[in-house]
């Protein structure tokens, strides 16, 4: 009897679970769970004012236009060769502009472009001069721009990863930094975005 | 004693429930850890366009939010279902675009200024008109480095 008196009574760790289960609820409902995920894109730097405006010229078989009309229609193609295609057509309609294979003489010229690597080596890599030129109109919907920008970065995916599992022997997505760098200057995403079409009815 | 022992003998031992805050615990610093705080109310309904081939936003203090879409519906009645631009907890128009982004670079430090990212939630059925708009005045305020927020999908 006499030692169980000098004993210090125990705390009721009962309703600790009900303590924290008020704490986790408060923090399962005031915050967000989702990652932001989407498109990466660079604008252009706005020309300064003062500044002429000139066209810069291209020539026509570096180009390759794309454009959504209202109703996302796409046409796409060099400039007076375009034709009405499928969303589903872009992606290797875009992939053959970039990689012009067969060095045809209709798709883009190449210029042999010399890229340091980490290593200290140089990789020479034909780089293509081709630019793809993507255009909207006013009433175009979001959705099909988006789509439209997914299959072209898709193109430029795909044709990086050739590229990357050519040089690299990987994935461009599982190369280090440096090797990443260089397969993007070999093969940049140059998509010029113009403002849209005042198309007036 | 006997009733007791009797008892005991019948049926299992109750599960002890001690551990039980404990599990609590380790979950709710889970959420702790892994969510951060939701910092504006959303004036705008929209529901992001898909895609295959989006990037994950890394920083996300280097990241600023422009909404666009049709004002949310307890807001309908005041402003109507044309779809405007949320800038911080209000709707603002194309020309408070520039103040906008001077306001969200003076928070960065001056190493991160270069890095700010732009995100731009649009609904899916907005008009390429008032995204353009916003892309303009994106590129007058020097700020280039955009991302059109879209949810991963998995293609056609």
């Amino acid at each position: 009897m006499a030692t169980d008196k000098r004993k210090v009574q125990e705390i009721n760790a009962g309703s600790m679970a009900d303590i924290a289960f008020l704490l986790l609820i408060f923090f399962l409902v005031a915050t967000t769970m989702n990652t932001d995920t989407g498109l990466v894109r660079m604008l252009p730097p706005m020309p300064p004012e003062d500044q002429k405006q000139e066209d810069i010229k291209v020539k026509e078989r570096n180009l390759f236009l794309v454009l959504i009309s209202g109703s996302g229609n796409i046409m796409a193609g060099n400039p007076g060769k375009q034709e009405i295609i499928d969303l589903r057509q872009l992606k290797e309609k875009a992939k053959e502009f970039i990689l012009n294979p067969m060095d045809s003489e209709d798709l883009p010229e190449k210029t042999d472009k010399e890229i340091e690597l980490a290593d200290g080596s140089k990789w020479v890599y034909p780089e293509s001069q081709g630019v793809i030129s993507l255009q909207t109109t006013r009433d175009t919907n979001y959705q099909s721009y988006i789509m439209v920008q997914n299959e072209l970065t898709r193109a430029f995916n795909e044709v990086r990863d050739d590229v990357a599992m050519r040089k690299f022997g990987a994935k461009f997505s599982e190369l280090p930094e440096e090797q990443r760098n260089a397969v993007s200057k070999a093969v940049p995403q140059k998509i010029s975005e113009a403002e849209p079409r005042n198309i007036k009815k | 004693m006997a009733v007791m022992k009797k008892k005991g003998n019948k049926g299992l031992p109750p599960i002890s429930t001690a551990s039980l805050p404990d599990v609590i615990f380790m979950i709710l610093f889970f959420f702790m850890v892994s969510t951060t705080m939701r910092d504006q109310e959303l004036l705008v309904r929209y529901k992001l366009p898909e895609a295959t081939e989006v990037q994950k936003l890394e920083k996300k203090s280097l990241v600023s939010y422009i909404h666009i879409g049709q004002p949310s519906l307890a807001m309908q009645a005041k402003f109507g279902t044309a779809p405007r631009i949320q800038l911080n907890d209000s709707y603002k128009t194309t020309k408070d675009i520039l103040d906008f982004v001077a306001a969200e670079r003076d928070k960065l430090s001056e190493a991160d200024r270069a890095s700010m990212t732009i995100c731009l939630k649009a609904d899916q059925s907005t008009k390429m008109g008032i995204v353009t708009d916003v892309k303009q005045e994106l590129r007058r305020a020097n700020a280039l480095k955009i991302s059109y927020a879209s949810s991963k999908s998995l293609g056609y």
